[in-house]
């Protein structure tokens, strides 16, 4: 084969690959999906979900999908702020009613009295499930997949291998058959701890379970038959929770997947002989009634979700904030839900090429990692954040929101030098509070995306002050209509007070030796840990690092042997409980296996926090939630460290994006508009060939004088 | 040779059980199985109930290696290492512990590992020993000279480099290739030419040098010079002399590493989000999924074994003086 065949065989093979792509030969995605998928979104997934269980799924990766697929009763407003609960499959917000001793009704602010609460929840009429083939039936009527045999799953390897397939409604019945899965003691749902301090008969129902079924690996474990007290169905669309107490937030956890429907007849169907040898499971296929349903699960390439065709008709919300009408968020007003046909996640384990995708228009929306932070964002001339030339140039917007999380330093209240309730402790601790300047963390180690805290509850949740009235007395001062933190002598003379003058260990006569214990022990971390290091030797105390991996890291927690450390929470619900309950002294890490990782103990804290997380939002709570946060600012168990800014950045044909960080199920109101797309990402993605002809052509040139040197060599005498 | 081989297959018991013993005394070193719970489960309001409840249905709740509770030999066999071990040696690998069929996983992603590995072996090969033929002849001048600096040169640069950098030129400024992603069948061709190209380049530096230093030792041999007295061309020499007698080395390299190309490459799949074998690994250690890391390490071992037999009797297919007794 000479080399002009070599060339016309190179030529042949890049036609062919470029005859095959969508325009461009860069472009990721088959050219057969072109002509259906012109309503799609693009977008990624890093690591496989670990389960699409709605019992047990609780990560945000995980979420991203079960939320599009599965409904719960009521969702958050996608506009309105402060975050609003609204129906969702349920007809309107659940029917509270309170009842006292002996079975008579109460009111709801004689908190005292209340033995129980009963929550009614109406769910709509004429939802439907997605077609799947546990809702298949002949023409009896019976169910035709839920009594396979080995030989009905020759053939079958996936889900879309089933012929027959069905459909039922939604009745109150599978929130139940839910709810008894949350209680089950073999599907580990995370909140089934949670569930037990309040639901009625909730222990006795996980106690009748492992009796029915004391193998938990056998066969499907039929829930209906098995009584939960506290939870029952009034008619077909109507059932009622009933919970100990008063607990305002559950309506917060039915607008989570745990509190989705499920029907008996999918997790029969997944339960069969066969089934999980082939990994057919409810973990790889959900089955649900929402506008998305998961068509391919790849998770090892591709995820894909396509509209449901039997979504009921949600509509795109009318109401909004005033600048969401400037802001164009409500031009879909009204339409029906979903916009969008189908959605391609695609595996991008790694964040550059992911950035650089984005860049090319091959995914649509993308958040601001630290590499590509300065490619991004500028900072403008009063210091705002400003999206770079090359964004703005490509039609690039930017949306920011403070994160409904906070990431703090916790001091172990255990230990005998910075933990307990001692005067000297207290000091010590809001010197250092003082000294760790968090407003130059976020400004070096986060490109200044946060806000320092100034208590545990972040901005957007109710008992979050702002202003003067809202900031740590004790870190900060209020200068020129800002916190400004108070000065370096400030935390010396409290160290004096403290007992540690200059820094020094009275016992020692050496510097006070702390230690930091962390799960950040590689190069990355480094700086930060420098950081930390040196904001400590502002006070003369030496800082010990002692970096572990994150198991022993979880197991110092657990067993207290910590003394100081950095962790942090995401809300689960927008609630201002949902933050204190981690400095509430009987949820304490090392003597109830709670959340309270700084093991703080106040009994005016907690008694404030028993009666704050059983009243409405109103000035009786936010008096209550003031006093608290002086408490926990005055005795310093956490510095408070800051919130975290979400950025995204998103394409110009990528529309209806305001961020909402407690909603989940967010796929359905968005748009795109695809001509724009494929327009930009033919424009931005013409190949440039140029320079590989010119090295190609350099390589050809290069082989004259080689087949020169080549000849004069054979020819010349060998040394 | 029969004998050889069943010797050889006898002898891999004993270091299969080593590699397994190994691998999980540094896996429980590191992880216990309430970590490994609590890694299934998330961090947030997990029980110590849910933990225990996980760790007996997954057989994770006995012991490690001796069960002192238990009589006679279920003292040994009631173990974690005994339950979650044994079935290995019928390549029985069982569910992860997120419940997949480990098996079926393998069978999947070892196609796309294969779909990099092969090409980039087959033309690598092709490449570095031509390249490597090359500067073998001009040795001595100043183009082996400056052949060799650019091979250190390559080899000394990481393979990160590579990827990056070729993932910028070739998808981000020529726009040739797409940056990352896979595909099965035809269009899945344009996804595998820059990570096949980038294992290539990367794999020139050591690769040539170490092939020109193979023919370098060839070619000052005596039955060289003897055919170069016969007047055989330079070329001739080359080609059908010392480069068959130099595939003794080059096979003990290349041989060894045929069946672990099934494995694929950790950095190379993910970079270029390739659903092969090295991701499978990697993603199980950062789940702390012992089951697929106990398998994977035990079918890399196995394919490692069989590597050295192969090369063993690639031997006898070269060099008609190796016998195996």
């Amino acid at each position: 084969m000479n080399s002009r065949s070599v060339i016309l065989i190179i030529i042949a093979i890049a036609l062919f690959i470029g005859a095959c792509s969508d325009g461009a030969w860069n472009n990721p995605y088959p050219s057969d999906r072109k002509g259906k998928s012109a309503n799609v979104i693009y977008s990624s997934f890093s690591e496989r979900p670990k389960r699409l269980d709605p019992v047990s799924s609780y990560s945000s990766n995980e979420y991203q999908f079960i939320a599009q697929i599965y409904e719960p009763p009521l969702q958050y407003h996608y506009l309105l702020r402060p975050y609003t609960l609204v129906p969702l499959t349920a007809s309107r917000l659940p029917e509270v009613r309170y009842f006292g001793e002996g079975g008579v009704l109460v009111d709801e602010n004689a908190v005292d009295s209340i033995k129980y609460s009963e929550y009614t929840i109406k769910i709509n009429k004429g939802i439907q499930f997605q077609p799947h083939p546990a809702f298949a039936i002949n023409n009896k009527g019976d169910l035709v997949n839920l009594n396979l045999t080995a030989k009905d799953l020759e053939g079958i390897h996936v889900l879309s291998d089933f012929e027959a397939i069905g459909s039922r409604e939604l009745t109150a019945e599978d929130y139940v058959y839910q709810i008894k899965r949350i209680a089950s003691p073999y599907l580990h749902s995370p909140i089934a701890g949670v569930m037990s301090d309040y639901i009625v008969g909730f222990d006795d129902f996980r106690k009748q379970a492992s009796e029915k079924y004391p193998n938990p690996n056998e066969g499907w474990h039929d829930l209906r038959d098995i009584k939960l007290d506290g939870v029952r169905v009034v008619d077909r669309y109507t059932y009622r929770i009933r919970i100990n107490g008063k607990y305002p937030q559950l309506v917060y956890w039915m607008a989570m997947p745990f509190f989705a429907p499920m029907a008996w007849e999918a997790e029969k169907f997944y339960a069969q002989d066969g089934m999980e040898e082939r990994n057919i499971s409810l973990n790889w296929y959900p089955v649900g009634t929402g506008p998305f349903m998961l068509t391919e699960n790849n998770p090892n390439l591709r995820m894909v979700m396509e509209k449901n065709p039997n979504f009921h008709g949600e509509r795109y919300p009318s109401e909004g904030e005033p600048e969401d009408y400037e802001n164009g968020l409500l031009k879909d007003a009204g339409k029906r839900l979903p916009l969008i046909d189908k959605a391609v996640y695609s595996l991008e384990k790694e964040t550059i090429p992911y950035w650089s995708k984005f860049l090319q228009g091959y995914y649509d929306a993308s958040s601001v990692s630290s590499d590509s932070f300065d490619q991004a964002i500028q900072f403008g001339s009063g210091g705002d954040f400003q999206l770079t030339e090359l964004m703005q140039d490509k039609g690039i917007q930017l949306a920011t929101a403070v994160t409904t999380s906070i990431l703090y330093m916790g001091f172990n209240m255990t230990d005998p030098v910075v933990g307990g309730d001692s005067e000297q402790s207290r000091f010590l601790r809001r010197a250092i509070s003082i000294a760790v300047d968090y407003e130059e963390y976020i400004s070096i180690f986060a490109n200044g995306r946060g806000v320092a805290a100034q208590g545990p509850v972040p901005p957007g949740i109710f008992g979050n002050i702002a202003g003067e009235s809202g900031i740590n007395p004790f870190v900060y001062d209020w200068k020129f209509g800002e916190p400004k933190r108070k000065g370096i002598e400030v935390a010396l003379d409290l160290m004096e007070q403290a007992g540690y003058k200059d820094g020094i260990d009275p016992n020692t006569g050496k510097p006070l030796v702390l230690n930091f214990d962390t799960p950040s022990a590689g190069p990355d971390a480094k700086a930060q840990l420098n950081w930390m290091r040196k904001q400590y030797q502002k006070l003369g105390i030496q800082l010990v690092i002692r970096a572990t991996d994150y198991n022993r890291f979880q197991e110092k927690m657990r067993n207290g042997t910590s003394q100081i450390f950095q962790w942090g929470w995401n809300a689960d619900y927008p609630d201002p409980e949902n933050f204190f309950f981690l400095l509430y002294g009987p949820n304490a890490k090392v003597k109830h296996h709670g959340e309270n990782a700084a093991n703080y103990a106040n009994p005016e804290f907690d008694r404030l926090f028993e009666k704050m997380k059983n009243i409405q939002n109103g000035p009786e709570r936010l008096a209550t939630i003031k006093e608290m946060t002086k408490i926990a600012q005055q005795d310093a168990p956490w510095l408070w460290g800051f919130h975290p800014k979400a950025f995204s950045l998103f394409h110009s044909w990528y529309q209806n994006v305001k961020p909402n960080l407690m909603a989940n199920n967010l796929l359905k109101y968005r748009r795109v508009v695809s001509e724009d797309r494929q327009a930009k990402r033919e424009a931005w993605n013409k190949p440039n060939y140029w320079p590989l002809i010119l090295v190609g052509i350099f390589l050809l040139a290069s082989l004259i004088p080689a087949v020169i040197a080549f000849r004069k060599r054979e020819r010349s005498t060998l040394k | 040779m029969i004998a050889y081989i069943i010797r050889r297959i006898l002898y891999a018991i004993p270091i299969l059980i080593g590699v397994n013993i190994l691998t999980f005394l540094l896996f429980f070193v590191v992880n216990s199985p309430d970590d490994m719970a609590r890694m299934f489960l998330g961090q947030k309001h997990v029980t110590e109930e849910q933990i225990e409840d996980w760790k007996s249905e997954r057989g994770y709740h006995q012991p490690l290696f001796y069960n002192a509770e238990e009589e006679g030999v279920e003292k040994l066999t009631q173990t974690i290492f005994y339950t979650k071990s044994v079935r290995l040696f019928v390549f029985d690998f069982g569910r992860s512990d997120s419940g997949r069929d480990i098996s079926f996983d393998i069978s999947q992603r070892m196609w796309p590992s294969l779909a990099i590995a092969v090409p980039q072996l087959i033309v690598g090969l092709l490449v570095t020993i031509s390249l490597a033929l090359l500067i073998a002849f001009f040795r001595g001048t100043y183009i082996d000279y400056w052949a060799v600096v650019i091979c250190v040169a390559l080899m000394s640069i990481s393979s990160l480099f590579y990827i990056i950098g070729g993932q910028f030129v070739m998808g981000k400024v020529l726009r040739v290739v797409p940056i990352s992603g896979f595909e099965d069948g035809v269009f899945g061709i344009k996804f595998l030419i820059l990570p096949v190209l980038i294992g290539i380049i990367g794999g020139i530096g050591s690769s040539t040098r170490w092939y020109r230093t193979i023919f370098l030792e060839e070619i000052n041999k005596d039955y060289v010079r003897t055919a170069r007295a016969k007047g055989i061309s330079e070329q001739m020499v080359l080609f059908k002399h010392v480069l068959r007698n130099a595939m003794i080395p080059i096979l003990t390299g290349v041989v060894v590493i045929l069946p672990l190309l099934f494995m694929g490459s950790l950095i190379t799949e993910s970079f270029f989000g390739i659903p092969g074998l090295g991701s499978y690994t990697i993603d199980a250690i950062n789940r702390q999924d012992f089951s697929i890391v106990r398998s994977m390490v035990f079918l890399g071992a196995v394919l490692y074994i069989i590597g050295l037999l192969l090369t063993d009797i690639s031997y006898t297919l070269v060099d008609p003086r190796v016998r195996l007794n």
